[in-house]
């Protein structure tokens, strides 16, 4: 892709610069509580990023994958609530986790498409509610407080300072980003557009188009794992509502309100998302039903979200 | 059939009451031309469908060179060098002309779980995807986006990608469909052109490009196959002109 300077990727540059700064910035408008919501937007933006890698790259419409997200978190939880802080046994597990649940998630569903695909997903997202709210061990209903965050062994990372904690979010989503570029822009990546544009035409030149899908699951299902470690650690809480269908589904707000299929759409959306429920929440406690009609005006007239508005038409950010 | 590459073996698909394939049996030679013609209805695009493994058979067995590839999926078959090109043209729209001709070729070279090399730049993928699409005729069109080219050109990049695999056997379901007579002569000529290098299963309602191009020609009624000859023996088969050719 060419390096040219569009308006969406310098409000792209914008919006990363501003997650850059803002710990430093909040304080000095008198609004820190803004590092917060920008922590919580990044983590939701890496989650979000990776849904969008098979929603807007593959076309393949997951109401499960916030269950990615929510086991990632357990497992932090979890450890920490046997003792086990180092997250140099918690994370990579936890990326386990999430990668093979993601695994099993497209082994069953990538065989159905449309409807159906969705009803699946959203059935096994379900089945990982029910499964957490029935964990009496581990808060059931009343979800897990976290009493430790996890260690990384290194005294200049300690994730109990808000600052430290902050830059590592931003970091991850910074490495989320370059990650998933490299990847959409791969041959991989070509072969996960094509499916999304035609796919009996890549089962025509010879793609055997199901393994691809599923791969791609497994790498967003992996990475959606990452924002839950942050999660985890940012909230110190984890409840059974993080693997519930909504979550997902406001993954998906984030992607349309950011752009589909844009590398940074999903990063704008989300910080957009949440600086939105903040204002919006100011106005009234039904937020959502201003929200709600502004994504439904989106999706009539800038199918290309935000970053497609920027861009005057569709096109990669 | 000693020499074919292609063998249909008694090949049945029927859509509950209707039988779209009644038992046909036909060789392909290594190299040859083979059309097949027939009224609308015939089952040919089905036929089509069933030997590029995208429709599954009820009985009978596809065999290409001397393998039986009936139980195959169809990207199997793709890489075993049988490929299909379709009627109503499938293209990925949202791809420049090139991509779609790199996809292809990507596809061809082996698996694609290749994440990090940027395959816009890669010209292992570009440099043949571009020679390929200047040979049909589209070099010029190249960066433009597949899906506001023109119907031929539609046409055009639909073989191009067919060709990319490189196929051993086209099955060509009306390539020259919706075309003007200026394009459909210039298909027809490209074809030829393709002749003896890659043998050819074709169906098409262009007489003029079936009897220009054809070695051997099948004629298709109602799933069964009436008569299969030269093109001068089609002409004269009396069946044939009643069933198809239109005379009474």
């Amino acid at each position: 892709m060419s390096a040219t300077i569009t308006l969406a990727r310098i409000v792209a540059a914008l919006v990363l610069a501003l997650c850059g700064v803002m710990p430093y910035l909040a304080p000095a408008v008198g609004e820190p509580f803004l590092i917060g919501l920008f922590a919580r937007s990044m983590i939701w933006g890496i989650a979000a990023l990776s849904l969008n890698l098979i929603l807007g790259y593959g076309g393949m419409v997951s109401f499960g994958h916030a269950v990615y997200l929510g086991v990632a978190s357990y497992t932090i939880g979890i450890f920490a609530f046997h003792g086990v802080t180092d997250a140099w046994i918690q994370w990579p597990v936890a990326l386990g986790i999430s990668a093979f649940v993601a695994f099993i998630f497209g082994a069953i569903s990538l065989r159905t498409r449309g409807v159906y695909f969705i009803m699946i997903t959203l059935a096994l997202s379900q089945m990982f509610y029910y499964l957490a709210r029935s964990a009496e061990m581990y808060g059931s209903d009343d979800g897990l407080t976290i009493s430790r965050r996890s260690d990384l062994g290194i005294s200049w990372l300690n994730l109990n300072n808000r600052v430290t904690l902050y830059y590592v979010i931003f970091v991850c989503l910074l490495l989320s980003l370059f990650i998933l570029w490299r990847i959409v822009n791969s041959r991989f990546g070509m072969v996960i557009r094509g499916i999304k544009s035609n796919e009996t035409r890549m089962e025509g030149i010879g793609i055997a188009t199901y393994r691809y899908k599923l791969a791609a699951f497994v790498i967003a299902g992996t990475m959606c794992g990452l924002a839950g470690i942050l999660e985890a650690n940012f909230e110190k809480f984890v409840s059974p509502d993080t693997l519930n269908w909504p979550r997902s589904g406001e993954m998906i707000f984030m992607i349309v309100l950011g752009g589909m299929g844009s590398l940074f759409g999903p990063v704008i959306g989300a910080v957009v998302y949440w600086l939105l429920q903040d204002v919006l929440s100011d106005i009234t406690e039904y937020w959502q039903i201003i929200f709600g009609p502004l994504l439904i005006l989106i999706v009539l007239f800038a199918r290309g979200g935000i970053v497609g508005v920027l861009n005057g038409k569709r096109r990669d950010a | 059939m000693p020499n074919a590459l292609l063998t249909i073996d008694n090949l049945r698909k029927t859509f509950g009451a209707l039988i779209a394939t009644d038992g046909v049996s036909l060789g392909v030679e290594t190299g040859e031309i083979h059309a097949i013609i027939g009224p609308n209805g015939a089952g040919k695009t089905t036929l089509i469908h069933q030997l590029a493994g995208m429709m599954g058979s009820d009985s009978g067995r596809v065999i290409f060179e001397g393998h039986d590839i009936s139980a195959l999926a169809a990207p199997a078959r793709v890489r075993r060098g049988l490929v299909r090109s379709f009627q109503i043209t499938s293209i990925l729209k949202d791809f420049t002309a090139l991509d779609n001709v790199a996809l292809a070729i990507q596809a061809e070279q082996g698996h694609s779980f290749r994440f990090w090399g940027n395959a816009y730049a890669d010209r292992n993928l570009r440099d043949p995807a571009l020679a390929l699409l200047e040979e049909v005729g589209l070099g010029a069109r190249a960066h433009v986006r597949a899906g506001v080219l023109a119907h031929g050109e539609q046409r055009q990049l639909e073989i191009a990608m067919a060709l990319a695999t490189r196929p051993k056997m086209l099955l060509l379901d009306e390539p020259m469909a919706g075309m003007g007579a200026e394009e459909s002569a210039r298909m027809t000529a490209y074809l030829a052109s393709l002749k003896g290098r890659i043998t050819m299963l074709l169906i098409e309602h262009d007489m003029d490009a079936v009897f220009a191009l054809a070695d051997r020609i099948t004629v298709l009624v109602y799933g069964r196959a009436i008569a299969t000859g030269t093109p001068d023996v089609i002409r004269a088969d009396a069946e044939v002109r009643r069933a198809y050719l239109g005379d009474a």
